[in-house]
């Protein structure tokens, strides 16, 4: 790779060995993938749950933040993705106290490195949303493929571990989606329907990300026929991403590089594949519908906007979740406080809700969780949550917002 | 049968051999694994209850989240990681993961690499000369 003088300097350890360690990791990362240079980036996103880091990834952590200041801060603004636990609701959780304290270390390490910790997945709907063309560190794929499909912004997913090494270097090696070639239609999607939930934008997510082969497939969905809303895009978004490791997405006549299908493709138009109603209702089929007590209910991946958060305080507003089931609702600490501002958060915990702040189901030890609770039968419209949750024991069911909600009541199905 | 080499991209990690561990279907450290107990816990996952521990894993692509590129060094650092990783299409969250835990990982194989390789194969890769050799 072709490294310039600033990437030269921390190569060779004159900045520190932190960033010395980053950029070497970054090196061969880009030989992998055949970059011929590295590209700056404006914005990090960092995943660093601590059920993901472990003991060896916080003990890291602490060796970054232990060095002098200008080798431990970060070189560009950098947000954090949810935590692995929510400070304030584990005891209520059951959750044992060393994940809170591993927590507690984490933060502590990634404060000192100039982190801002916003612990949020939806950090493009609420903390700085991506611009057309600006190259970005991303390091949620539901936050990344947003980014790059949605806004025409530029990321690869970086995982925890490169989204820091890209914070410490300020940029990352130039290949994938911060390529005009790595942008190009692969795959041309047809829809019949148009999805009518949240739930049913996940599954059309989830649906296509089931036939796309790879991460190199760039699938283009036509037929929409009208904007969705930021929300709609979301949950589809992260189903995309969730089951076929997929970074972006092109939508005709809705995204920014799509003005109309054929746009995207070098060449001809592949022969569109027809998705209609009849493969969104089979893949709500294919977790089972059963008349039965539904232990958990959870509305999280990604954690939920304002609007989100109105429409199921509405939904709750004067009923009582059923005494042998939990309802979980995650959202990003910015919107828990103007939900605290406005009264949703006293609706929603009027009902027995439990309402968490700036964590997410899947990575707050949703095994442990489990087994503390007696969980099995979980209900959500995330369908990246229900393709994720099944490793870690749980029996996951998908449903609209509306059945959820009924369930948390009535405690079944 | 005699020794074979097979030519992969330049991957990550050091010279590395142990026996393979092999399905077509695909991988995520979030998604398929038990990492405390070291085996597929996904249930629709073809090594459903196997051990991945020390073996030379052997599958299609990379699937799921972000994650992985933290749990390999974690699960190295216990270990309870593979020996090492190759698949037919790794996304980068596969290689960031191999770079940050120094683990043996190769993709973009000359054949498909899940038919080329046996479950119970003795198998040498060399990533920085995108090679593997079974025996």
């Amino acid at each position: 790779m072709r490294l310039d003088d600033i990437e030269q300097a921390m190569r060779a350890g004159h900045m520190g060995p932190a960033r010395q360690a980053a950029i070497e990791q970054q090196i061969q990362v880009g030989r992998t993938f055949d970059a011929v240079d590295f590209v700056e980036v404006s914005q990090v996103h960092l995943m660093a749950d601590t059920e993901s880091l472990g003991e060896s990834g916080v003990a890291y952590l602490e060796s970054v933040a232990a060095l002098p200041a200008e080798e431990r801060r970060v070189r560009v603004p950098t947000v954090t993705d949810p935590r692995g636990i929510d400070l304030c609701a584990y005891r209520k959780l059951n959750q044992e106290e060393r994940f809170a304290e591993l927590e507690r270390r984490t933060i502590a390490a990634l404060e000192s490195m100039g982190v801002l910790m916003t612990d949020t997945c939806i950090n493009y709907q609420t903390i700085l949303p991506p611009v057309h063309g600006e190259h970005l560190a991303f390091g949620d794929t539901g936050s990344t493929i947003y980014a790059n499909s949605v806004c025409g912004a530029r990321s690869n997913f970086e995982g925890g571990p490169a989204a820091l090494a890209a914070a410490l270097t300020g940029r990352v090696p130039r290949y994938g989606c911060h390529l005009d070639g790595g942008r190009r239609g692969t795959h041309l999607f047809e829809i019949t329907e148009r999805p009518q939930n949240l739930s049913d934008w996940g599954a059309l997510g989830a649906v296509i990300g089931q036939r796309t082969g790879s991460y190199w497939t760039v699938p283009v969905i036509d037929g929409i026929g009208g904007s969705p809303t930021s929300d709609e895009l979301k949950h589809f978004g992260a189903a995309l991403a969730s089951y076929g490791s997929v970074p972006l997405f092109h939508m005709a006549g809705v995204t920014p590089e799509a003005p109309d299908a054929a746009s995207v493709f070098d060449g001809a138009s592949p022969k569109p594949e027809v998705i209609t109603r009849a493969e969104l209702d089979a893949f709500y089929a294919s977790f089972g519908r059963h008349e039965e007590h539904v232990d958990v209910v959870v509305f999280a991946a990604p954690q939920l906007s304002m609007v989100e958060m109105q429409e199921v305080a509405r939904l709750l507003e004067g009923n009582r979740v059923h005494q042998g089931t939990a309802l979980l609702i995650a959202t990003s600490p910015e919107n828990k406080s103007a939900c605290d501002r406005l009264g949703i958060t006293g609706t929603i915990e009027a009902s027995g809700a439990v309402l968490l702040r700036g964590v997410c189901f899947y990575q707050m030890y949703a095994r442990e969780l489990g087994e503390a609770n007696g969980w099995q039968r979980l209900l959500s419209n995330s369908a990246k949550l229900v393709n994720i949750i099944s490793g870690y024991g749980y029996r996951p069911v998908l449903a609209t917002t509306e059945e959820c909600i009924e369930a948390a009541i009535n405690g079944r199905m | 049968m005699g020794e074979r080499q097979i030519k992969g991209h330049v991957g990550i990690g050091p010279l590395t051999s142990g026996i393979a561990l092999v399905a077509r279907d695909n991988f995520s450290a979030r998604y398929d694994l038990d990492r405390l107990q070291g085996v597929f816990s996904r249930p629709a996952h073809a090594l459903h209850g196997q051990s991945y521990v020390d073996k030379v894993l052997v599958l299609h692509t990379a699937k799921g989240g972000v994650a992985t590129s933290w749990m390999l060094r974690e699960m190295k650092s216990r270990g309870m990681a593979p020996a090492a990783l190759l698949l037919n299409y790794a996304n980068p969250i596969m290689a960031q993961g191999a770079a940050f835990a120094e683990l043996a990982f190769m993709d973009r194989f000359e054949v498909d690499i899940t038919e080329a390789i046996r479950t119970g194969d003795r198998v040498t890769v060399d990533p920085q000369a995108g090679l593997v050799i079974v025996a």
